[in-house]
């Protein structure tokens, strides 16, 4: 099968993933917003994310009992706290990542969100470019 | 009983990251090399998604008081302002997102696979969004 296919369907289940979380347990699943509320001791136990996240976390540990898909992970721990301090800090400022932002404000056409979303892939883009190609790293 | 389906739900975002390779950090990083050898594949991940969410999405927001299967209400983000902390917040975020090529729910997918590594990521992820709630005085 077609990469691009691949890439759809997986989209089309974490389309599924989100419609459900909305219509089931009434809230956006915007992972780092579930974080946020996981890691608030006034909101642990009184929204579903703790659930959410633990299906996200255990799922993969059951699905590579059977299938290891390809992982290639090659940040080294330095730059993995970097980027992780910047990925914390950024989404709680600006309230949303790929998932929140991207699929669930798109989808609600939220000017907001489809702002956030074309500003994150944008510093993306500068950012790989900068370690790929200018200081020529990976 | 809706905290099992809000587990479900987490499980089959988790397959939906591992079958369209989002939670592959390399491919991400290929994906936002748009100077490189670009890898497409990713965009479509997001078309599905979109394809699947944006009516039962826009359905939600345009009913007056929208309901859960269980008649509780939904919760829809409302807040429409476009401001600094939005853009900063995205800024920060992809930034960190080109430097690792992993974004939250990601994280948490390949920490459940087994690549330990990626602790470095998390850490710091957590310690991002408490340098945040201090920072913010939240």
């Amino acid at each position: 099968m077609h990469d691009f296919l691949i890439a759809f369907i997986g989209g089309l289940m974490l389309g599924l993933s989100v419609v459900g979380y909305l219509y089931v347990n009434g809230r956006i699943a915007g992972i780092s917003g579930l974080i946020g509320q996981v890691l608030n001791s006034k909101t642990m136990f009184k929204t579903p994310a703790i659930w959410f996240l633990s299906g996200l976390i255990i799922t993969p540990f059951i699905y590579g009992l059977f299938v290891q898909p390809e992982i290639e992970l090659n940040a080294s721990p330095l730059m993995m706290i970097v980027a992780g301090l910047l990925v914390g800090f950024g989404t709680r400022l600006g309230s949303g990542c790929t998932s929140g932002h991207g699929i669930c404000g798109i989808s609600r056409l939220s000017k907001r969100s489809i702002i956030a979303t074309m500003t994150f892939m944008f510093a993306g883009f500068v950012a790989v470019y900068i370690i790929r190609h200018i200081t020529g790293a990976f | 009983m809706k905290n099992v389906f809000a587990f479900l739900f987490g499980a089959l975002f988790s397959v939906g990251l591992m079958v369209s390779g989002m939670s592959n950090p390399e491919k991400v990083l290929d994906f936002l090399d748009l100077f490189g050898d670009w890898d497409a594949s990713l965009a479509f991940v997001m078309m599905g998604a979109i394809a699947v969410a944006f009516i039962p999405f826009q359905k939600a927001l345009r009913t007056a008081q929208p309901k859960t299967v269980f008649n509780e209400p939904i919760d829809l983000p409302r807040n429409n302002q476009i401001d600094k902390k939005l853009i900063t917040g995205a800024v920060l975020f992809g930034a960190g997102w080109g430097i690792a090529g992993i974004c939250p729910a990601p994280s948490f997918t390949l920490i459940g696979l087994g690549h330990s590594q990626v602790l470095y990521f998390i850490v710091a992820m957590l310690v991002g969004i408490w340098i945040h709630r201090k920072w913010s005085g939240a």
